[in-house]
């Protein structure tokens, strides 16, 4: 049973999450980060090496929203906000958005487009492959999430393959901590890591409790 | 005939570094009217002055320390230098924080004086030097560097100091030492950044003792005719051009001269990755990023700019080539 006074709020709180406008203000929100640093990159606020902090900046909000999205489900669960469920996919793709931002940032900045620079770079080096391959899932999640894809697919099916998320978290914590291995700098990759673990633990643990 | 190619020294500069004809037009024109209006008399002695003192601008922030054109070989590129603001700025000083902004936010609680460098080890003549004794050791020179940072960006600066060798010279090293370890600064009263355990500290570095007597290899004081800023290794650190940045200790306490390879930091904490010689090669990548090129920071063009390719020895192969004849470079990396 929950109690009177969460559920009176969490209803009002849904009513304002399923209000018309939400979607408009998160979508705006969701682009912030990315219009700040393209301003400060033409700013030049970016410090010495403008390349090497657009392309981690833009990496470091790919798992911010990722962490967002998996937010979603534990807390729409725990306070009963369901409305939050409008938002997913939504957050979803801006996790595939800014990924794209990121490896192009990287393609453009650190490789100069040279195609065959980063094809050896893939393959050679284990935490590029790892974000790669991170990148590759989130392409198939993307181009599935809409809503012809899940009836094309069937729900069971859609569900499966959009499990995916949990095995790109991993990746995506594999690829940010071989990148600071080289600083032997772990604490930031605990943190995501830590955050990342807990929401996945949760959905384990309802998962052995039904 | 003689043809001056890179790989006999001849580096040169890109078009765009070199000083455009209006500048120097305009830069002749009001020399001219100095000396008018100091008078004849003085323009001699002016002349004589500006060929021996750098012409490197101050950046007016800390103590001067003005060094005379270095005449060492390779020590003076004609490639643009990097604004003091960057050098400054952008730093890898573990001691300090491992962000490159954190040092130059952190290292005001270093004290760079007073100060001593302890010399010990196989040598004739150890002891203690003090700061004051060392910067009289030797006259102070200018060198403009190239800086090739492991991570794949560089800098060119103008250090003020004086080769190593004539330290090493008057401490008389025995027949039997073979290594120079470097030995930096630990203390964790003024360095926050020994709270983490990134590496072990103290930070050690070293170089064979041919590395180390080679005239490029400079101990600094300053640069941009000043002192060091705390953030770049107050009061002196070493500065080896033509070997990975990490591997020019900053803020140095003791050198000792050894039978045995030195263990070193980076060495110790991932010796897949750093080599004890760590010279610049772009042919032999990190094993997560290749180190075939660079990017040299404030280039004109920021974010755009084209990345360099990384030169063998960052370019001062002709200088410190022969130091390696024989060597498997890819074995000893």
């Amino acid at each position: 049973m929950r109690p009177r006074g969460l559920s009176a709020g969490g209803s009002r709180i849904n009513r304002w999450l399923g209000h018309s406008a939400i979607k408009p203000v998160g979508f705006v929100l969701a682009c912030l980060p990315f219009a700040w640093l393209i301003w400060a990159a033409f700013s030049n606020q970016l410090g010495a090496n403008p390349a090497e902090a657009l392309i981690r900046s833009l990496g470091d909000w790919t798992l911010r929203f990722l962490v967002l999205v998996l937010s979603i489900t534990p807390l729409r669960v725990l306070t009963g906000w369901s409305a939050m469920a409008r938002l997913r996919r939504m957050v979803g793709l801006f996790v595939f958005f800014y990924a794209c931002m990121h490896l192009l940032a990287y393609a453009w900045f650190d490789m100069e487009f040279d195609l065959a620079g980063i094809a050896a770079d893939v393959v050679k080096r284990p935490f590029i492959l790892v974000g790669f391959l991170g990148w590759v899932l989130l392409l198939a999640l993307a181009a599935t999430s809409f809503n012809r894809a899940i009836r094309a697919l069937g729900s069971k099916r859609w569900q499966m393959l959009h499990r995916a998320v949990y095995v790109i978290a991993g990746l995506a914590v594999l690829h940010f901590f071989w990148m600071r291995a080289g600083k032997n700098n772990f604490a930031e990759v605990g943190v995501y890591a830590a955050i990342l673990g807990s929401l996945l633990a949760w959905r384990l643990w309802r998962w052995l409790r039904s | 005939m003689l043809i001056r190619t890179n790989d006999n020294g001849f580096n040169h500069s890109l078009s765009s570094e070199i000083t455009p004809p209006e500048a120097y037009r305009n830069r002749r024109q009001w020399l001219l009217a100095a000396a008018a209006m100091g008078g004849m008399a003085s323009w001699a002695g002016r002349n004589a002055w500006a060929q021996a003192v750098s012409a490197t601008p101050k950046p007016g922030k800390l103590g001067a320390l003005p060094g005379k054109r270095s005449a060492v070989d390779g020590a003076m590129t004609m490639e643009a230098l990097t604004s003091y603001d960057d050098v400054s700025s952008y730093n890898n000083f573990y001691e300090f924080g491992t962000d490159k902004s954190d040092p130059v936010a952190q290292a005001k609680t270093l004290k760079p004086r007073p100060w001593t460098v302890a010399v010990e080890g196989l040598v004739n003549k150890p002891g203690t030097f003090d700061l004051d004794a060392l910067l009289k050791l030797s006259p102070m020179e200018e060198r403009i560097y190239r800086l090739r940072c492991v991570e794949g960006w560089s800098m060119v600066i103008p250090w003020v100091g004086y080769s190593l060798s004539e330290l090493i010279k008057q401490v008389q090293p025995q027949g039997s030492a073979k290594f120079v370890e470097f030995v930096t600064l630990a203390d964790p009263k003024q360095m926050p950044g020994l709270r983490s355990n990134v590496l072990g500290w103290p930070y050690v570095e070293g170089l064979r003792l041919d590395e180390a007597m080679h005239p490029l290899t400079l101990l600094a004081f300053g640069m941009y005719g000043e002192v060091l800023p705390n953030q770049n290794g107050a009061p002196l650190r070493l500065v080896v051009p033509w070997k990975y940045g990490f591997k020019s200790g900053k803020s140095l306490v003791k050198i000792r001269f050894t039978d045995k390879e030195p263990r070193t930091a980076w060495n110790v904490a991932a010796p897949q990755e750093y080599g004890f010689y760590s010279n610049v090669n772009p042919e032999v990548a990190h094993p997560r990023w290749s180190q075939a090129t660079e990017r040299r920071i404030g280039e004109g063009g920021g974010l755009f700019a084209k990345r360099r390719q990384t030169l063998m020895f960052n370019g001062y192969a002709p200088q410190v080539g022969q130091l390696y004849a024989g060597m498997d470079l890819r074995k000893l990396f």
